[in-house]
């Protein structure tokens, strides 16, 4: 599957581990409950570690841990739920967060722009064929009125 | 006014070529209704009753000649020659062809206008007091404030999928002619004990379903941290305000589920984070206050003999000056109504050729500026007192020059059934119907201030809740029905009106109102206002007559 970082396709290296998978080798991301619960363990990890957060997470709860995570994944649930553009703003805003922050689920490609000017700098399309509409509406407005993180 | 820069402009051009692609992708079938929805929300763009609904944005409700003019091109060109100015100072098409918004959009663009945010869940135009700039009470222009807020709200990456809409309004006088004790977030200028001027912050007021008067959550706010109060109390809004519910999404609804206590601790502790590191700075404000600088009025205005011999001669004109004009700051001047009350026409509608004739009036004697009331009426806000009696002359020709001004006939009516998809009941229709039983204009000059709201279902787009009279279309068993409330006001006494009893019946409804009148009429105290009876004997008086004639 291929996927849009820092403006570009590439391939994803990331796999994905549902709560119930075991741990693959390589670079892997959990559900941020998984993480809470086993981040001892996941800490021995021979690969890079994400974790992905939904609506519902509260990213002051990993501040602490961010040094050791180099992905976050916000997991839209809806793409009304505007909830993770602020948990973006924070990770970045607040928590000087540098790794990758990508978006996944159930977001849309008319949404972009906003999620990239508030730290957003991966996206991973529902189908192969949003890759060229999410490069084009990141370019949607060439001027802004407020700041943000970009 | 504001004229805009290089950047404005781009940016609304910008977005009309999105809306064009978004609009194009869903036509073609590419854009799910769900996404296309949520996209031309955003742009104003309504699906109604009988077409889409454009709601064009009036920046806290000012206007040149030019944009007025656009709008009656877009009425004549695009809809069915007419427009409607709503109680949030915006302006609507109720007939426009959907693949055609695009262009339209476009040809606002032109004029420096945009439809951007007003509707969806997000931030809203930003209102203000229609006599801003003018008016004797003022503390400062709030004008330029609305603009820095018109600008930071407008495409805010962080703010744009909110739990629900979010409407702020600026007041700069004493009298608060915006309602900021029932918007989202109520600003208000103020004067500390040192003299230095900054900003009373109200939170959590609303009307819509569960009315709520606001609360006080900063007596008073630097200037230069206006930006950054109001990005901690939407972010605190957007992580936690409901979702799960859109009838208790608002941030009325947290602000009094979390009580305001802790609401307001969780404002203060992330804008403590932020407050230093996004200051408004004195020149931007300076800069911005530039743009609204004052007219150059004429010195001798007051000098003018002509005004007071045509009051003493032409009663009719007299009766127009008392009601129609408001005082203005600079001596010889004042500040005219356009009445879109007229008795047999919609509240708030108005024809391509008013508004072509509107332009033109702004331009030879208002320094070609107009402004939309939240009273859904326009004010030509500098008008030389000379000048008054032929502006007089030809409104009159107009049908602009209903002398009722604040009165029984000038009331705020959403479009109801007869347009809107979420209406229970007609509004319009009464409306009328209450016009030709109030069809004595030494009557409703007799009656004096008084505030009627008619909205035709619960979402209360009419403010039904906060007026002197408040009438609420309901449907019961697929009959319209209409509950009356007697006592609310949106303005510094603010106040949410009190039910008068079980609702009555469509055939009804102007009859009660006739006999809520000839209550007052005949139990009011000496120079007593509706408003002031009613909150002196409550609305028993008005109950058992209302009551006893069913």
């Amino acid at each position: 599957m291929q996927l849009i970082k820092d403006q570009k396709i590439i391939d994803n290296t990331w796999q994905y581990i549902a709560d119930n998978d075991e741990l693959k080798a390589g670079d892997i991301s959990v559900s941020y409950a998984r993480w809470q619960n086993d981040k001892q363990s996941l800490s021995a990890h021979d690969g890079k570690l994400g974790v992905r957060i939904s609506s519902e997470d509260n990213v002051d709860a990993i501040a602490d841990d961010l040094e050791r995570l180099q992905l976050i994944e916000l997991d839209f649930p809806d793409f009304a739920d505007g909830r993770l553009f602020s948990q973006a703003w924070l990770l970045r805003g607040r928590y000087d967060y540098q790794g990758e922050i990508r978006a996944i689920g159930q977001y849309i490609p008319d949404q972009v722009f906003y999620l990239a000017r508030v730290g957003v700098n991966a996206f991973c399309p529902k189908a192969s064929e949003e890759l060229s509409g999410i490069i084009n509406n990141l370019k949607d407005f060439t001027v802004k009125y407020q700041s943000s993180i970009n | 006014m504001y004229q805009y820069t290089n950047t404005d402009q781009t940016l609304v051009d910008e977005r009309v070529a999105q809306f064009r692609r978004q609009t194009e992708q869903y036509l073609k079938g590419e854009l799910s209704e769900d996404h296309y929805r949520a996209l031309r929300l955003r742009n104003g763009v309504y699906i109604q009753t009988h077409a889409p609904l454009l709601r064009v944005a009036g920046p806290y409700g000012l206007l040149n000649s030019k944009q007025v003019r656009m709008l009656a091109h877009i009425a004549r060109n695009y809809d069915k020659n007419y427009c409607h100015f709503t109680t949030r100072q915006n302006i609507q098409f109720n007939w426009p062809k959907l693949e055609q918004i695009p262009d339209i959009l476009a040809e606002l663009a032109s004029v420096q206008m945009h439809s951007i945010q007003t509707s969806g869940n997000c931030m809203r135009n930003t209102t203000s007091d229609h006599l801003a700039g003018v008016c004797v009470d003022e503390i400062e222009d709030p004008r330029p404030y609305c603009e820095i807020i018109r600008q930071w709200t407008t495409l805010h990456p962080e703010f744009d999928y909110l739990p629900r809409k979010f409407k702020i309004a600026v007041s700069g006088a004493l009298h608060d002619r915006a309602a900021t004790q029932f918007h989202d977030v109520g600003l208000h200028l103020v004067k500390n004990a040192e003299g230095e001027v900054g900003f009373k912050v109200i939170v959590g007021g609303g009307l819509g379903r569960t009315p709520i008067i606001g609360q006080i959550i900063k007596p008073f706010l630097e200037k230069k941290h206006l930006l950054s109060y109001l990005e901690a109390v939407l972010r605190i809004y957007n992580l936690y305000g409901r979702r799960d519910n859109k009838y208790k999404a608002r941030i009325k609804i947290l602000v009094k589920e979390s009580s305001l206590a802790k609401f307001s601790a969780l404002v203060e502790k992330e804008w403590l984070l932020l407050k230093d590191t996004n200051e408004l700075i004195a020149e931007r404000i300076e800069a911005m206050c530039a743009q609204f600088s004052m007219p150059a009025y004429d010195d001798l205005a007051e000098a003018d003999q002509s005004f007071a011999e045509h009051q003493s001669t032409n009663q009719a004109f007299a009766t127009w000056v008392k009601h129609n004009t408001a005082d203005h700051k600079v001596s010889g001047y004042r500040a005219a109504f356009v009445s879109l009350k007229a008795p047999d026409s919609p509240p708030g509608d108005m024809t391509d050729e008013q508004l072509d004739a509107v332009a033109d009036l702004a331009d030879a004697y208002s320094f070609g500026e107009i402004r939309a009331t939240h009273r859904q009426n326009l004010i030509l806000a500098d008008i030389k007192q000379a000048d008054l009696f032929p502006l007089w002359q030809k409104l009159l020709e107009l049908k602009l020059a209903t002398p009722n001004i604040g009165t029984a006939t000038d009331m705020i009516c959403c479009p109801g059934l007869d347009f809107c998809s979420l209406a229970n009941a007609g509004s319009i229709g009464i409306a009328k119907e209450i016009n030709e039983a109030l069809d004595d204009m030494d009557y409703i000059h007799d009656i004096g201030d008084l505030k009627i709201n008619m909205s035709g279902c619960m979402n209360g787009c009419a403010h039904q809740s906060v007026g002197h009279i408040g009438i609420l279309g309901v449907d019961k068993k697929g009959t319209e029905w209409y509950q009356l409330t007697l006592g609310g006001s949106s303005e510094n006494n603010a106040a949410i009106g009190e039910r008068l009893g079980p609702a009555v019946a469509k055939d009804q409804v102007t009859k009660a109102v006739v006999t809520i009148l000839d209550v007052y009429i005949k139990q009011r105290q000496e120079e007593e206002s509706f408003l002031d009876m009613v909150n002196r004997v409550g609305i028993t008086p008005f109950k058992e007559q209302v009551y006893a004639t069913h």
